[in-house]
């Protein structure tokens, strides 16, 4: 059993700490995972990605052409990813950062305003904490207190005291419903 | 053992550390830098040598120097950084002193671009400097392979008195996964019969590259000959996946031997008996392996990040008469498993044939996709 997550976005969303902190939950879990992040002549407020891979055995290749989940933080990352999507996979579209509705009627999606929620609960920089919340909800490849477990060993010290915030916008997250097709 | 979880360019470096590395030179180049930006915190730390130089020329010239003493000693770059090196390599080989390089391989030629490539191949393998001599290569295809020859790679070149190069691209160099690091060595303390690290009280000792009387320079090529007959005896390393029942096989080495792992996974799952031999040292290279399981295969695949340079080394093996095919993306491209899957769904539906060159092929049909 092997699960393909790929999440984009602009450099600053978190794009390249969601995947980390699902890549180091999966490890904690004794899993074999690979995360990879597009790394290219890019600079901040360009676009990000990484692909994450959890499995059972020896991981093969650390990319793939469609992935089973991908999270959308933003209108590019949606544009390029939404027709990539594996059939029955899943997409979770952070709504506050895109203009347009999603078109796949194959794959379950995920619409989250991800920004807003994020700041009701007290800091915008959070989406990304809501958005994998959303993914996890939907994705069942790795328990919540897996996650939570990576978050408190891997989060610098200095951000403890926004630990319960981030639980906070993980569980949110995952109430989240698919639309349905 | 606790499980790390580590970016491929730092796993090296640490698991160099952990080797008892006493002194590390470089000089920054994408997709390599952490390498280097690691050693630059951690080298001190121990109280050991860091010095980023002012060139690669400069770097691999420091490594030289710092070998002849018996420590162990390494350098890490990119294909151009590693390219200006080469001068330094030969002249490293023909000292006979143990180096540890890491080239963690781009898109070129040229300055060509950040992006995952395995166009070194024949630089690192078949050549680079100049003269009669040869590397040990070790090719890794995941983090942990790459923390384990690393440590391997320091090992070999002291005991074949060797350049030793661990080979990467810039996609491992980049991706995290998890791993499991060597214990703590401590740096060495005992030296070799050979190591000029000071001559108080015992007979003066002499290293060179220099050997003007050309009797005396073949009787060292074939002292490093016969060295290299002992490492073609001794190191080579390869790993098999699904070749017991195989008809078809496909050949790769460090990222796309991983990328290929998951076509034949896939490839299997849709009844194809189809395996995978994945060359851990590419030099020497596994020639008598791929000899031995191509007489049980109706045709093989070799998949690269180049040109089909290994290719070569392959057909060599079957002295070209198993029927071969060729997949290679180029430039920094990388495959997916998807375009590996249905190459090998070519290969097998045919024709299968010995003739003509797996190469010229390969650029017919890539002239349709691209």
């Amino acid at each position: 059993m092997q699960n393909e997550i790929l999440i984009a976005g602009f450099g600053g969303q978190g794009v390249l700490f969601a995947g980390q902190l699902l890549a180091y939950a999966a490890m904690d879990e004794g899993k074999q995972v690979t995360w990879i992040p597009s790394y290219g002549p890019e600079m901040r407020g360009g676009t990000a990605n990484c692909t994450v891979i959890i499995s059972d055995e020896e991981i093969g290749s650390p990319l793939v052409s469609h992935p089973q989940a991908v999270i959308a933080m933003n209108r590019p990352s949606l544009d390029k990813y939404e027709p990539l999507v594996k059939p029955d996979g899943v997409l979770v579209v952070n709504t506050s950062m895109v203009d347009r509705k999603t078109t796949r009627t194959d794959i379950k999606v995920v619409e989250v305003d991800a920004n807003a929620m994020a700041e009701k609960l007290g800091d915008k920089r959070m989406s990304n904490m809501v958005l994998l919340g959303a993914l996890l909800g939907q994705l069942g490849v790795l328990p919540m207190k897996a996650i939570e477990h990576a978050l408190q060993v891997h989060l610098p010290e200095r951000h403890h005291s926004l630990l319960p915030k981030n639980y906070e916008a993980l569980h949110e997250g995952a109430m989240m419903q698919a639309l349905s097709i | 053992m606790a499980r790390e979880f580590m970016k491929g360019n730092e796993a090296i470096a640490e698991a160099a550390v952990r080797a008892g590395v006493a002194a590390y030179f470089g000089y920054p180049i994408t997709p390599q830098t952490e390498l280097l930006e690691y050693m630059s915190h951690r080298m001190p730390e121990l109280g050991r040598a860091f010095v980023q130089a002012e060139s690669e020329l400069a770097t691999i010239n420091m490594v030289y120097g710092a070998a002849c003493t018996g420590q162990r000693v390494m350098s890490s770059s990119s294909s151009p950084g590693v390219s200006l090196m080469m001068e330094g390599v030969s002249y490293i080989a023909g000292t006979e002193i143990p180096v540890v390089l890491v080239d963690v391989m781009r898109g070129g030629p040229g300055l060509g671009n950040i992006a995952p490539a395995q166009g070194d191949y024949n630089q690192i393998v078949h050549g680079g400097g100049h003269g009669d001599y040869h590397n040990i290569v070790l090719a890794p295809s995941n983090v942990q392979e790459a923390v384990d020859f690393t440590v391997l790679a320091f090992d070999l070149a002291e005991k074949y008195r060797s350049v030793t190069v661990v080979l990467l691209d810039g996609m491992l160099g980049q991706m995290m996964e998890p791993c499991e690091l060597p214990p703590m060595k401590p740096m060495k303390t005992e030296f070799e019969d050979w190591a000029v690290n000071g001559a108080k009280g015992r007979e003066r000792r002499f290293l060179t590259s220099i050997n003007l009387d050309p009797a005396a320079q073949e009787v060292t090529n074939f002292r490093l000959l016969n060295r290299w007959q002992q490492v073609e005896a001794n190191e080579i390393r390869y790993k098999k996946y699904f070749m017991e029942d195989a008809r078809f096989a496909v050949v790769a080495y460090g990222s796309s031997g991983r990328i290929s792992l998951s076509a034949v996974r896939a490839a299997r799952a849709e009844g194809i008996p189809v395996g995978l031999i994945r060359p851990i040292t590419v030099s020497p290279f596994p020639t008598a392996a791929i000899r031995e399981a191509s007489k049980d295969l109706q045709g093989m695949l070799v998949v690269e990040m180049s040109s089909g340079q290994m290719l070569e080394d392959v057909l060599a093996a079957t002295r070209h008469n198993v029927p071969t095919e060729f997949f290679g993306r180029i430039g920094g491209m990388v495959p997916y498993p998807d375009e590996v899957l249905e190459e090998i769904r070519g290969l097998v539906k045919g024709p299968l044939t010995t003739e003509g060159h797996p190469r010229e092929r390969w650029l017919k049909r890539m002239a349709e996709r691209i």
